[in-house]
């Protein structure tokens, strides 16, 4: 029996010729990436001083959490951060001003290779599966070993592979695919994803990082897409060290295969509180009234995000009593959203675009929502209080659904706004 | 050989039963006092070093807070789950708690019953009934962690990181 794509970069990275689902791996970290966050541990600022490092060039250090920092506190951890980069000599560091949402700016700089290992303590880690890396998040603690020693380990879980095909109507998004599986098959815990399938060459990278970065909310272990030509042109325009991407085996065993039509996916949206088998189509909750829109996060702010929110508010106004907030995931797509005329647009039409920060996906600072209020997310969770007051309710659809909404004052089908290609 | 007294829990234990949130940020000594007061009010005072506790499937569900390490505190010996979570697993080897899977486990043994838990071979014995199961191993290294204080002690004695000192500033995870 064949492997999956995980158990195929597991097996390699441990050294064995086979894992299989059930199987413990202690395996060589190829990237390991630290947040401002992590400073709260160790470093400076923290509790512990890490002595030495096994590799600082495979190590990566991004703030993003709470930049530029909003608190005294927030300003300290990333003092230490800064001594902790100095200190090892990491040469991939994002400070701010050069800085974005951490998942993102691996990314753009395709520090996620294909068929390698990524580690970051952050649960959306497994955005990097995207780039055909096995790319989970661990605990605090894991950071520390893995920083020390190179290595980590993983439980291979059983895999569920999803086979994506055909194209995406207009003015639907890999969110509203994201939004169907969830809420058709439900929590995915112990389990792997797996995507591949012949609608493959239609989606973009974003679109690909939206739906691995979803992943966590399916509380999978891995979420982790076939490698093919727009993924190998990509990352070999981004960085030059060498890679071996991992395919399945023709018999690889799933543990289920499912099959989806992309072209008959319709919007959806979650409702507060859980995205677990919470979808329902627009049309369900349509005519809600909110009070916030946001559009950005790890799983959202990419600059297709940001071309689809555009197009629908262009040359229309965000409706009176509403607070449309979009946050570029990164500096970098901040530039290049600001060079297309996406900034222009949206600003024209009444959004408030933020520097690139976690800001209103955690309510960590900026854009929290008051009691009462009903805000409609493109962000990657809709816990109760996740993004303010605890009595606030947070509905989830695409960038496309939340700009349309944003204009109409309530809950709206995009279709209404929507000018633009498909993505 | 671990020997002990075994504690019956169901499925799905989250780690909020074990570290509610009004002790989240308090120290681990406070912490300890409140594991399962929700859900088994007094438990934490009939709770004996050595005891075993004995679980469901999808053991320590929820977040990543360190509810391995409480487990650890309250000095149970170790622990079997049907299945256990992702995060919890890893975090009963970041804080040093033997956790084991064995499918069978959770009807094989009743509260009070004595089980016996090779950590060579991996086999779970109910000393009261007789009954033998197989757990799936843990590989050495792990294994190691799990019974030597987890992975700060080990880092420290390898010289990768220092000794706890007390913060300068105050603050967890968001
Ligand atoms: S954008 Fe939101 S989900 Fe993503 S890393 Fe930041 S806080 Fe977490």
């Amino acid at each position: 029996m064949g492997m999956t794509i995980v158990e195929k970069i597991l097996a390699r990275a441990s050294g064995a010729a086979k894992v299989s689902p059930g199987d413990m791996v202690v395996v060589d970290v190829d990237c390991v990436v630290l947040y401002d966050g992590n400073f709260f541990s160790f470093g400076k600022a923290g509790t512990r001083d890490v002595l030495k490092i096994k590799d600082p060039d495979r190590v990566v250090v991004i703030f993003d959490h709470e930049v530029p920092a909003p608190t005294a506190q927030a300003a300290a951890l990333q003092d230490g951060g800064r001594a902790f980069v100095k200190q090892f000599g990491i040469k991939r560091f994002h400070d701010v001003g050069r800085s974005g949402i951490c998942h993102a700016v691996v990314a753009d700089n395709a520090y996620a290779l294909p068929g390698s290992v990524l580690v970051a303590s952050d649960s959306h880690t497994c955005s990097a599966g995207a780039f055909n890396c096995a790319a989970r998040g661990v605990a605090g603690p894991d950071i520390m070993f893995a920083l020390a020693t190179g290595q980590t380990w993983f439980k291979v879980g059983e895999t569920i592979r999803y086979d994506l095909n055909g194209r995406l109507p207009r003015g639907v998004s890999m969110k509203d695919v994201f939004l169907h599986i969830a809420g058709t098959f439900g929590a995915h815990a112990t389990q792997n994803v797996e995507f591949g399938g012949s609608g493959l060459p239609y989606l973009s990278i974003n679109a690909r990082r939206t739906m691995t970065t979803m992943g966590a909310e399916l509380s999978a272990e891995f979420a982790t897409f076939e490698a093919d030509d727009v993924l190998i042109d990509y990352v070999k325009q981004r960085n030059q060290a060498p890679f071996e991407p991992q395919a399945p085996d023709a018999d690889a065993k799933y543990k289920d295969r499912r099959a989806i039509d992309l072209s008959r996916i319709e919007p959806l949206v979650a409702l507060p509180d859980a995205v677990i088998n919470n979808s329902v189509p627009v049309g369900q909750v349509a005519g809600t009234v909110i009070q916030q829109a946001f559009i950005g996060s790890c799983a959202n702010g990419t600059l297709d995000d940001l071309a689809a929110a555009a197009s629908v508010v262009a040359g229309r106004q965000v409706a009176p009593g509403v607070r449309l907030i979009v946050t570029p995931a990164t500096q970098a797509i901040y530039l290049r959203a600001l060079k297309a005329g996406y900034v222009e647009t949206l600003m024209e039409a009444g959004a408030v675009v933020t520097n690139a920060t976690c800001g209103a996906c955690f309510g960590g600072h900026m854009g929290l929502l008051g009691p009462g209020e009903t805000c409609l997310t493109s962000s990657t969770r809709n816990f109760k209080g996740r993004m303010g007051d605890p009595s606030a309710r947070i509905y989830m659809a695409s960038p496309a659904t939340v700009a349309a909404s944003a204009l109409a004052g309530t809950i709206t089908h995009p279709g209404e706004f929507f000018q633009g290609d498909a993505s | 050989m671990i020997t002990g007294r075994v504690w019956k829990f169901g499925d799905n234990i989250n780690t909020d039963l074990m570290i509610p949130n009004h002790v989240l940020h308090a120290p681990e000594e406070e912490q300890l006092k409140a594991v399962f007061s929700a859900n088994r009010p007094g438990w934490v005072d009939e709770v004996q070093k050595g005891d075993i506790l004995i679980a469901g499937h999808n053991f320590g569900m929820g977040s990543a807070r360190a509810g391995a390490r409480s487990l650890r505190n309250v000095g149970l010996a170790c622990m079997v789950a049907e299945s256990l979570n992702g995060l919890h697993l890893r975090n009963s080897v970041n804080y040093g708690f033997v956790a084991l899977e064995c499918e069978g486990v959770s009807t094989a043994f009743s509260e009070g019953d004595i089980a016996e838990i090779s950590l060579e071979d991996f086999t779970i014995r109910n000393k009261t009934t007789g009954v033998t199961l197989k757990a799936s191993p843990v590989p050495e290294r792990l294994l190691t962690l799990m019974q030597n204080g987890g992975t700060f002690p080990l880092l420290e004695a390898e010289g990768y990181v220092s000794p706890v000192r007390p913060p300068k500033i105050g603050g967890g995870h968001k």
